[in-house]
C-alpha cells in the first residue's frame, strides 16, 4: 500500500504512522548473544486526523501499547516513521522531541503509579508549565486552578497529595497534567480500564467534553471493545503486532470482516440476559510473537470456511474492501491477491464472503425506567 | 428452593483498623440452591470479595466475622466450626477460584503435583493415584496433552491455561459449591469466553453450585440465573437475572446498568453515578446510597431502608418500593448539590 492510500480525502492527517516496527532482541547466554527477536510491532501504518479519536484494540501482547509508546518515543522504533504535523518524530534529537511533547501528551492506565506520590497535585500539573516555559508565578497558579476546575476537581486540591484521591480522581489529575501544556494530540493508554463502571463513565464523558471543547485528537488504546465503540470515530484492530482491520467504528462493529475481529466482537459479553447470540469461539491462545505463524498470523485459529494452505503461505496485505474499511484477509473478497496466486501457494478454496451472525442487537435494558 | 445448599444469615465482617471499624460486610443474607449459579455484583469496596472470603473463613486479623453471623452449609454453621473441620471443607466441599491465577498457583511446584496434593490431603491414596486423577482433571478442563502438561510449572503456561489449572484444582474433589472471585477479570475477552463456557460445561456435568463474583454485568447476564447486587457492605437488590436487567428497581442497579457502554448502543452520552463509593469506616446514615441517588428525599437520610419485596423473588433496599411516585422527582444528587453550593 502506498502512503496516500490510508488517508481520507480531505484534510491533512495530524499524525501519520508508516511501517512502524519494534523487534525486541532475545538474548541468550552470558555474552548476550542475540538468538531471535520478539516481533512486538511488525509493520503498522495508520493516520490520525485532527480532532479525531482512533481506537486501537487488541488482546494482551498484540503490540498496541508498544505502538503508543513508540509514537511518544518512550520506546525507540526499530524501523518506520511517525510523522506529526509533517515532522518525522523518529529522526528528532532528544531535546527537539522534548519540545514537541508539548503537543503530544499521554494519559496512562494506572492512576496509582503514574503520579509522583511526593508531589502535590498542584506541582504535578504545574511541572509541564514550567518546563515548557508557558507560565510562572501567579499566572501558573491561576492556570492550575483553572485546569482542576476543567477536569471536575476542586481548586482547593492543589496542595493535596495523590494518595488522598480515589482512582477516578487520580485519573482526572493525570488528564489535567496532560492538558496543562495544551497539546493537540493525546495517546491514551487504557485510561479507564482500572476504574469501576460508574467512575469509568464519568472519565469517558470528561474526555469527550474536553475533545469537543479543545479539538483534541486521541489515540485511544484499550482492550474493552464496548468502551472503544463508544468513544472512537475509527478503530484499528491489532493481532500479533499487525493491524488486521481498520474501519470507522460504525462499520467495524456492524460488519467486521477479518475473522479475528469477528471472534473478538462475538466474545464480548452482552449485558442482556434475553439476548442469545451465536458465538465464534476461538480455540487456543495467541501464539508467541517471538515465533509468529507464517503467512497470515491468525491462520492457525481462523474460522473462515475458505481457509486453506494459501493462508499459511501468503502474508495478507491490508486492503480496502469497502470505502474506508481496511482488512487483511485474502479469503474475504474483494482481494488483490488473485486466485491464481493463491492456488500457486497451495490454495484449494476460492475466497468467499464470510459473515457469521454476530451482529449485536440494539438493546438497553433498563432505559425504560428513565 | 426446597433446602438451600448454603444459607448465609446476617453475615457481618468487620475490620478493626487504625482509622476506625470498617464494616465491609454489614448484615448480608442470601441462599444458594443445589446446582444454582448466583452472581454477586458490585464495584470495588462494596464487600463482595470479603463476603466470599468470609464463607471460607479466610478473613485475617484485623478482620473478623462478628458473633451472630451464620453461614449454614451441610447442616453445620461454618462461623462456629472448629478449624480442623473447616479445613476439611475448604477445597473439598467448598472451593475457590481466584482472580489472578499466577498468585493462586505455587511457582515452584509442577501443576500436576499441585492438583494431586489436593487429592492427597482430602482423599488420601497413593501418589500415583493422585497424579492420575490430576491428569484426568487437566483433561476435563481442556488442557491439551495433559500427561505432559502436568509436569510443567505455572510460568510455562499462558494466563488462560493457568486459570484452567486453577479451575481443575477447585473441582478435583467435586465440591458442592465453587466460589469464583472475578475468575476472568485478568483474562482477555476471547479467553474469558472460553473460561466461562468451561465453567458452564463443568457445572452441567458435575451439578456444582457456583457463586460468581464479578463487577462485569455482561458476564453476569450470560452466566448466572440469579443476581445479588451489593453496595456499601449490604445487599441492595436481588432478583432473577432476567428480572433484574428488565426491571432494575434500586437506583444504584439502574445507575450501573446505564453507566455501561454497550456494543451496538447509540453513541449518546453515558449516564454516570456522581461521587464515589464511601469508605467502609463511614457509611452514610440512612440509605447508604442517598448522597449519590437521583431520587433521594428526606426519608432516605433519616431512615435506613429494609429489603422490600418488589415481586416474587425480587427484593430492593429502596424506599421507592413504598413511595413509587417519588421516581418522577429526578434531581441532582446531594453530592452534586453540595459541590455546587
Amino acid at each position: 500500500m502506498t502512503a496516500t492510500d490510508l488517508r481520507p480525502a480531505s484534510p491533512q492527517p495530524l499524525l501519520s504512522v508508516r511501517g512502524l516496527v519494534k523487534h525486541f532482541p532475545i538474548k541468550k547466554g552470558i555474552f548476550g548473544k542475540s538468538s531471535g527477536a520478539v516481533r512486538a510491532v511488525d509493520g503498522v501504518s495508520f493516520d490520525v486526523m485532527p480532532g479525531e479519536t482512533l481506537g486501537l484494540v487488541g488482546e494482551s501482547g498484540c503490540g498496541k501499547s508498544t505502538t503508543g509508546r513508540m509514537i511518544l518515543r518512550l520506546i525507540e522504533p526499530t524501523a518506520g516513521s511517525v510523522e506529526f504535523e509533517g515532522i518525522d518524530l523518529v529522526t528528532l534529537s532528544t531535546s527537539q522531541m522534548r519540545k514537541l511533547r508539548r503537543k503530544i501528551q499521554v494519559i496512562f492506565q494506572d492512576p496509582f503509579s503514574s503520579l509522583n506520590p511526593r508531589m502535590t497535585v498542584g506541582a504535578i500539573i504545574r511541572e509541564g508549565l514550567t518546563i515548557h516555559k508557558i507560565a510562572e508565578g501567579a499566572q501558573a497558579d491561576a492556570r492550575v486552578r483553572q485546569l482542576l476546575d476543567e477536569v471536575g476537581l476542586r481548586a482547593e486540591y492543589v496542595s493535596r497529595y495523590p494518595h488522598e484521591f480515589s482512582g477516578g480522581q487520580r485519573q482526572r489529575i493525570g488528564i489535567a497534567r496532560a492538558l496543562a501544556v495544551e497539546p493537540t494530540f493525546i495517546v491514551c493508554d487504557e485510561p479507564v480500564s482500572a476504574l469501576d463502571v460508574s467512575v469509568q463513565a464519568q472519565v469517558i464523558n470528561l474526555m469527550q467534553d474536553l475533545q469537543r471543547d479543545r479539538g483534541l485528537a486521541y489515540l485511544f488504546i484499550a482492550h474493552d471493545l464496548s468502551v472503544v465503540e463508544h468513544i472512537a470515530d475509527r478503530v484499528a484492530v491489532m493481532y500479533l503486532g499487525k493491524i488486521v482491520e481498520l474501519a470507522t467504528a460504525d462499520d467495524l462493529y456492524r460488519e467486521p470482516l477479518m475473522p479475528y475481529t469477528q471472534a473478538l466482537l462475538s466474545a464480548v459479553p452482552v449485558a442482556d440476559p434475553t439476548h442469545k447470540k451465536s458465538r465464534v469461539m476461538l480455540s487456543g491462545d495467541v501464539p508467541s510473537p517471538a515465533n509468529p505463524p507464517s503467512g497470515c498470523v491468525f491462520h492457525p485459529r481462523c474460522q473462515h470456511p475458505a481457509k486453506d494452505a494459501a493462508c499459511s503461505a501468503i502474508v495478507p496485505p491490508l486492503e480496502e474492501k469497502a470505502p474506508g474499511h481496511w482488512v487483511a484477509c485474502i479469503k474475504q473478497p474483494p482481494t488483490g491477491v488473485e486466485w491464481s496466486v493463491q492456488r500457486a501457494a497451495g490454495g484449494t478454496k476460492e475466497p468467499t464472503r464470510y459473515l457469521p451472525v454476530i451482529a449485536v442487537e440494539q438493546s438497553h435494558p433498563s432505559s425504560s425506567s428513565f | 428452593m426446597a433446602e438451600p445448599l448454603l444459607s448465609v444469615r446476617d453475615l457481618r465482617t468487620y475490620f478493626y483498623t487504625e482509622n476506625g471499624v470498617a464494616r465491609s460486610v454489614d448484615g448480608v443474607s442470601f441462599a444458594i440452591g443445589g446446582g444454582e449459579t448466583v452472581g454477586l455484583v458490585g464495584e470495588s469496596g462494596c464487600g463482595k470479595s470479603v463476603t466470599a472470603l468470609s464463607l471460607l473463613r479466610l478473613v485475617r486479623a484485623p478482620g473478623r466475622i462478628e458473633p451472630g453471623s451464620r453461614i449454614e452449609f451441610g447442616g453445620k454453621d461454618l462461623v462456629t466450626l472448629d478449624e480442623k473441620s473447616m479445613r476439611a471443607i475448604r477445597g473439598a466441599s467448598i472451593s475457590m477460584v481466584f482472580q489472578e491465577p499466577m498468585t493462586a498457583l505455587n511457582p515452584v511446584f509442577k501443576i500436576g503435583d499441585q492438583i494431586a496434593e489436593v487429592v492427597r490431603v482430602h482423599h488420601g491414596g497413593t501418589r500415583q493415584e493422585a497424579w492420575h486423577r490430576a491428569v484426568q482433571m487437566l483433561e476435563t478442563v481442556g488442557i491439551p496433552s495433559p500427561a505432559q502438561r502436568a509436569n510443567e510449572y505455572p510460568h510455562q503456561l499462558s494466563g488462560g491455561m493457568r486459570q484452567r489449572v486453577v479451575i481443575a484444582m477447585a473441582l478435583v474433589m467435586n465440591p458442592a459449591l465453587v466460589i469464583a472471585d472475578e475468575p476472568t477479570t485478568a483474562l482477555d475477552v476471547t479467553i474469558q469466553a472460553q473460561i466461562l463456557e468451561l465453567l458452564r460445561e463443568l457445572q452441567q456435568k458435575f451439578g456444582t453450585s457456583i457463586l460468581l463474583i464479578t463487577h462485569d454485568l455482561g458476564v453476569v447476564a450470560e452466566s448466572v440465573s440469579r443476581v445479588i447486587v451489593m453496595y456499601g457492605g449490604e445487599i441492595v437488590e436481588e432478583a432473577l437475572v432476567n428480572d433484574l436487567f428488565a426491571n432494575a428497581h434500586h437506583p444504584y442497579t439502574e445507575g450501573l446498568l446505564n453507566a455501561m457502554p454497550h456494543v451496538g448502543q447509540e453513541r449518546e452520552r453515558l449516564a454516570t453515578i456522581p461521587g464515589t463509593v464511601p469508605p467502609p469506616t463511614a457509611w452514610p446514615a440512612g440509605c447508604r446510597f442517598h448522597d449519590r441517588c437521583p431520587y433521594a428525599w428526606d426519608r432516605c437520610i433519616a431512615e435506613h431502608p429494609p429489603l422490600y419485596q418488589i415481586a416474587d423473588g425480587h427484593v430492593s433496599r429502596c424506599h421507592l418500593a413504598v413511595e413509587p411516585e417519588r421516581r418522577a422527582d429526578r434531581h441532582e444528587p446531594f453530592v452534586v448539590q453540595k459541590a455546587i453550593a
